[in-house]
């Protein structure tokens, strides 16, 4: 029997596939194909962004809602873009993180901007699960923008598409995700995404920062930064959380910096030379990161939050279910 | 609900654990009394065909939270007491964390009042083991036992100080009180929202080790030991917390343990999809946590099946998952779920009646738990066969909040008696 590589498969089920999802809550729900028509529609957008004039009339008068319960500026602000650059209506709402101190719940504030009609929203949320919970209450589509410690699944697209930008495939290679683990929705949704493209993720932090279980989410959870780092194609370092009272995680930020921070000579020891330097920022230089690795040779960071625009511009546009009307112009 | 001067069972499956009776026959009520059979049936008498059903001992309930007073858009006493003889269950113990906590004879007195007066079922009040079950201070045993109490609890909250547990545990045993505990290590629980394993991970949940649960449990059967005092863990969700007791037993600490129907039959793949009705503390734990604690119902390191039927309302459940309140509605569908345990091979018939009658009563020296000649008259017609959806519509308690909702379930209570009143029926 012939064994197809994972692109392989892609590229055989290309002209039957059909993209079904309203919202994207997370990497969990997509499958291979989906994650490969995102990046694919994702890199025919990408080149609206660098046209004098920035606009495609695609999602005209559709009306999107920026739903931000935690502080968040590059996120935000990408989807914006985003959806500027797609000709929509974009409105934004910041709002406390507890719907029990507004005295309004989360459903009902939902139920409230239904009412309004809106084709999209976006949703950020310190509470696991709660684009789920939005889903199941209004008509309509709800794209996760990073709910609590679970999913972040836009970034988790946007480093994908620029791994595969340049690596070519996915399949095959090994990237290392350095940091807080347990608490990061990003790595959360790395490790299922890089996986299920075929990739070998490695984590790798002090124990406090990891939890049971992300063997079974497809992650190969290593005792030490250089043995994630070794012969790596990708090497992501986390923002390591300056504040957090109420665990002890760990003992500074200094001695993190010299056992688990990322490194040039690290880098040169342990991964391969083209490693790619990934960081979903913000960056705490020097902490999980230094800044000669952050601005050198293999950092694709700032390409990053390039490929995010043109991600976010690709789910809205998929969401909305506008295929076969792209290239409008 | 129908008082007569006497009550007739006929030819059904009599099962007393405490008498080890196992036979087909009939059961005369009279005056709210069991008494032994006459010749002839009197005038006044309701009688009742009972062919292929059970008549068991009526079933108690040793831990619900009723929410009254302060919190009866969840639950009052009428409701709960109507879910309970629903699901065949003559007393139940209720928790004391209400608004005003019931840490004073005062509360207690108007909870017995008010079950007297409105109630389906005997209710009895367990009191504080602290004031306002803020873990400072005693608070009054001796008159909370005067007024009806029949244990004391700081249920919904651990007793974080140990030297607090340990005057409890001295002070409850002068005024022949129980000690109840809810055994969790705060520091370590962290205020998480279901089990800590690959399910919260998935999921992004904080996680709940099961070590906060054996932490406590050992403090509690380490003061169980010190004091010589009678103990009971209350909810028991993990197997390390059923090996802990186990040991504890085999030693003869005075300690008694329950578990409730959710630990034996779900664990927390329920949680998938951030299901909130599937949120509880302790959490559901993984399937290896399940089967211990079907073993320990089995090998008798459990005494008792108790529900923690906690409603809620959906101001409490339809949040965000780690938003929402810890707690399920148990009372409709405990006897449904034990009754499966008995299908499963795990416990016999004897031994089931002996979980959610005989140890109960026993334990909280409360009357019933027998079908013996003089005993109250408290019974319980079940039909093993009888399947029903449970279905919202179907449910009394207040609460709708139950991870078994539209589950089909084998089992019903069909007749339930009360000190010779028929609280339900469906016969």
């Amino acid at each position: 029997m012939e064994t197809l590589s994972v692109e392989g498969e892609h590229k055989n089920v290309k002209n039957s596939y059909q993209f079904t999802h309203k919202h994207i809550l997370g990497i969990e729900q997509l499958s291979v194909a989906d994650i490969f028509h995102i990046l694919d529609t994702a890199i025919s957008f990408k080149e609206i962004s660098n046209r004098p004039i920035k606009k495609v009339p695609t999602l005209k008068g559709k009306t999107i809602i920026n739903f931000f319960f935690e502080p968040s500026t590059r996120t935000r602000l990408s989807f914006e873009i985003a959806a500027k650059r797609m000709s929509a209506d974009t409105f934004n709402i910041a709002a406390s993180t507890s719907s029990a101190t507004k005295g309004e719940t989360l459903i009902d504030t939902a139920r409230n901007l239904q009412a309004m009609n809106p084709d999209i929203i976006i949703i950020r949320h310190g509470s696991s699960g709660a684009p789920g919970l939005l889903a199941r209450h209004v008509g309509a589509s709800i794209i996760n923008a990073g709910d609590g410690t679970h999913e972040h699944p836009s970034q988790a697209l946007l480093d994908m598409m620029t791994v595969r930008e340049h690596k070519g495939n996915i399949e095959g290679l090994k990237v290392a995700i350095v940091g807080d683990i347990a608490h990061s929705r990003v790595a959360h949704s790395d490790i299922l995404g890089f996986t299920k493209l075929g990739a070998e993720v490695r984590v790798a932090g002090p124990a406090t920062f990891m939890v049971p279980g992300l063997d079974k989410l497809g992650a190969h959870v290593c005792g030490s930064v250089a043995e994630a780092v070794t012969d790596a194609d990708v090497v992501m370092a986390l923002r390591i959380q300056k504040e957090r009272q109420d665990d002890p995680l760990i003992p500074s930020l200094r001695e993190y910096s010299q056992f688990y921070g990322i490194n040039h000579d690290l880098l040169q020891k342990y991964a391969r030379p083209d490693a790619l330097i990934m960081h979903p920022g913000p960056i705490n230089r020097g902490v999980e990161m230094n800044p000669d690795v952050a601005d050198g040779q293999g950092s694709v960071i700032l390409e990053q939050v390039t490929n995010g625009v043109a991600v976010r511009m690709a789910l809205l546009y998929l969401v909305m279910g506008q295929e076969g009307s792209r290239g409008e112009s | 609900m129908t008082t007569v001067k006497s009550i007739v069972l006929q030819n059904g499956r009599l099962l007393d654990p405490v008498t080890g009776v196992d036979v087909k026959g009939d059961l005369w009520i009279e005056d709210g009394v069991i008494v032994p059979a006459r010749e002839t049936i009197p005038d006044d008498s309701l009688v009742f065909d009972v062919q292929n059903k059970w008549i068991v001992p009526g079933l108690i309930d040793m831990h619900v939270h009723l929410r009254e007073p302060g919190e009866e858009y969840k639950e009052t006493i009428k409701s709960g007491t109507m879910a309970a003889a629903a699901g065949g269950f003559t007393a139940v113990a209720c928790m004391p964390n209400t608004i005003p906590v019931n840490d004073c004879a005062s509360v207690t007195r108007f909870i017995i009042e008010k079950a007297a007066k409105e109630g389906s079922a005997r209710v009895y009040p367990v009191g504080a083991i602290s004031k306002g079950s803020k873990g400072t201070g005693l608070a009054e045993y001796g008159e909370l036992k005067e007024a009806g109490a029949v244990a004391v609890t700081d249920d919904g909250l651990p007793v974080f100080d140990s030297q607090l547990m340990r005057r409890a545990m001295e002070y409850a045993g002068s005024h022949d009180l129980l000690v109840v505990s809810h055994s969790e290590e705060m520091s370590l629980s962290q205020n998480g929202s279901m089990n800590e394993g690959v399910v919260s991970t998935r999921l992004g949940l904080r996680g709940i080790p099961a070590a906060a649960e054996a932490i406590m449990v050992y403090r509690e059967i380490a003061l169980a030991e010190l004091t010589g005092q009678r103990t009971h863990i209350a909810h028991v969700s993990t197997a390390a917390a059923s090996d802990l007791i186990a040991q504890a037993k085999a030693k003869g600490i005075r300690v008694t343990a329950e578990t409730t129907p959710h630990y034996f039959t779900l664990t927390e793949e329920a949680v998938a999809d951030y299901n909130t009705s599937a949120k509880m503390n302790p959490p559901l734990r993984t399937e290896a946590d399940r089967q211990a604690i079907r073993e320990g119902l089995q090998n008798g390191t459990f005494d008792a099946i108790a529900t923690d039927h906690a409603p809620h309302s959906v101001l409490e459940k339809e949040l965000e998952f780690d938003q929402a309140a810890y707690g399920i509605i148990g009372l409709e569908t405990s006897l449904a779920l034990s009754l499966a345990l008995v299908r499963d091979g795990v416990i016999d018939e004897l031994r089931m009646v002996e979980l959610m009658s005989s140890a109960p009563a026993r334990i909280l020296k409360v009357a019933g738990g027998t079908l013996a000649e003089g005993a109250v008259g408290d019974v319980t017609v079940i039909d093993p066969e009888k399947k029903f959806v449970f279905t919202k519509e179907l449910i009394l308690s207040k609460g709708k909040n139950s991870p078994f909702l539209d589950w089909e379930l084998q089992g019903k209570a069909v007749l339930t008696v009360m000190g010779g009143r028929i609280t339900h029926t469906e016969l």
